[in-house]
């Protein structure tokens, strides 16, 4: 709700505003951001979601391709202000990959990036607009989200895993 | 899980066919962009070796690699000077030398792409060889029936012409049977294979009978080359007993797709207004082709080298 408000202060016309989920993460956080801002200000921004792998800076070094995940951007970006959203950033490179892809889609007036957690680690000049959260984490240790499920008003929980479990929650995990 | 090269869908299991289907499926998402192009594949080189003629394949593999942004690069030897089984593989090992990240085969004669696969370094693709294998064309066939149908499993498919000679039927069994399809295969008697029962395919021997409750009729190409050899009496008695109309149709479900390989010998294998609208679904399996093999390279081109050594070949 606070990022709602953020957001609000920084751009006058939501009805211009394109909310870019980043998945999986950042869909139940966008849809979260798109009700309170309708809420709010009476107005809907459009939601989209793109998926940033084929992006990605890091293909050349895994042995197994990873899954693709669904891309569905419903409206032209050009000219527009997109607000980047992702559950939890750390080094930034998933942004920076969202960025080159999103540029394929067309000129936004202007890009800025929600980030629901923080976790410091950044490994490229990028910066986040609004911030959920800063967690402060070692570099090793996974961050887990738990109630992002999409229903506004359930507790977000953060939980930080050592980094011992890292094997068992590689399937569900949702950092970097 | 899935391995250095595609030569078949005989050689896939159920879950490898399907993470390929799903891959495409979202790499039709960017068919669709204003700009249809990723960096996925940048500085990667795919090479496309056909040694036996192909437009729509070829042309496909290529939108597809450029589409990931690969270098693609065509190599059609003239297939004459090249008939000794050596001085293919010596044109193989040539290529491979010049380090591609990805060698597309086609050959007129069954195995080649195998025999290739063994002595290259950079994986390989089947792009149809001889009467054995079309795995990329089975593969957007059963991502175009699943779009259509919404599943693959419980279906009832029926392969309508020259079954003996035809890569695309043998690739399509495998495909569809194991993803839990009944296949049905029909023909002139000379076309269809001894025991190709052990397929899991059910032989009909009458349209009719085997197009009642087909949810899917796939017909094949006609080769006349092929005809020449007196499999069947004439092309005009082909038409009339196996070739598909409207009329036909109506023995399969009233749902029920058609599909084709390509290209249509219009008024023999299907009538006119079958080939050109619903529901024929030739266009559709074009675009998936393209998605298909996007899928393909994605996951078979430029991974890091298995420890899998390589053959020395003959």
């Amino acid at each position: 709700m606070r990022i709602s408000h953020e957001i609000l202060e920084r751009n006058d016309d939501i009805a211009s505003l394109y909310l870019v989920a980043i998945p999986n993460g950042g869909i139940p956080l966008a849809r979260i951001l798109a009700a309170n801002l309708r809420q709010i200000a009476d107005e809907e921004p459009t939601v989209g979601v793109l998926d940033t792998t084929l992006y990605r800076d890091d293909l050349t070094s895994t042995a197994e391709r990873p899954k693709l995940r669904l891309t569905e951007m419903p409206s032209a970006v050009d000219d527009r202000t997109v607000i980047l959203v992702d559950d939890v950033v750390k080094s930034g490179r998933t942004i920076r990959a969202a960025m080159d892809a999103l540029m394929d889609f067309g000129r936004p007036k202007m890009v800025q990036v929600v980030g629901l957690v923080d976790r410091g680690h950044r490994e490229l000049p990028i910066k986040l607009d609004y911030v959920g959260k800063n967690v402060p984490t070692s570099p090793e240790e996974i961050v887990q989200l738990n109630g992002n499920d999409g229903r506004s008003g359930t507790p977000l929980e953060v939980v930080i895993l050592p980094e011992d479990v890292r094997e068992e929650c590689a399937a569900n995990r949702s950092s970097t | 899980m899935i391995g250095r090269d595609l030569i078949g869908i005989e050689d896939l299991e159920r879950s490898e066919i399907e993470r390929i289907l799903d891959t495409a499926e979202r790499m039709r998402e960017v068919g669709g962009r204003v700009v249809k192009k990723v960096p996925t594949l940048r500085g990667r080189t795919v090479v496309n070796l056909f040694f036996e003629a192909s437009t729509r394949t070829r042309v496909s593999f290529e939108i597809a690699g450029k589409r990931l942004s690969a270098d693609v690069v065509n190599f059609s030897p003239a297939s004459s000077s090249l008939k000794k089984s050596e001085s293919i593989l010596d044109t193989a090992r040539t290529l491979d030398a010049m380090d591609p990240d990805l060698v597309v085969v086609r050959h007129e004669v069954a195995g080649v792409p195998k025999r290739i696969a063994d002595v290259l370094a950079a994986p390989v693709v089947n792009a149809g060889d001889g009467a054995h294998e079309h795995p990329t064309q089975a593969l957007l066939d059963l991502l175009t029936v699943r779009q259509e149908k919404g599943r693959i499993d419980g279906l009832t498919v029926t392969i309508v012409g020259d079954i003996l000679h035809s890569r695309v039927a043998r690739s399509n069994i495998f495909g569809f049977t194991k993803l839990g399809a009944e296949v049905r295969v029909v023909g002139p008697p000379p076309m269809i294979p001894m025991n190709v029962e052990t397929l899991g395919v059910k032989v009909f021997t009458t349209l009719r009978d085997a197009l009642a409750g087909s949810d899917v009729v796939m017909a094949l190409r006609i080769q006349n080359e092929r005809l020449a050899g007196a499999s069947v009496p004439s092309i005009r008695e082909y038409s009339a007993t196996f070739g598909l109309d409207r009329a036909k149709l109506h023995y399969a479900k009233d749902d029920a797709i058609v599909m084709h390989p390509g290209p249509v010998n219009r008024g023999v294998e299907l009538s006119h207004d079958l080939t050109d609208d619903r529901p024929s679904v030739i266009l559709d399996q074009v675009r998936n082709g393209v998605a298909i093999r996007m899928a393909v390279l994605y996951l078979f081109a430029g991974r890091p080298p298995s420890q899998s050594a390589l053959g020395e070949g003959s």
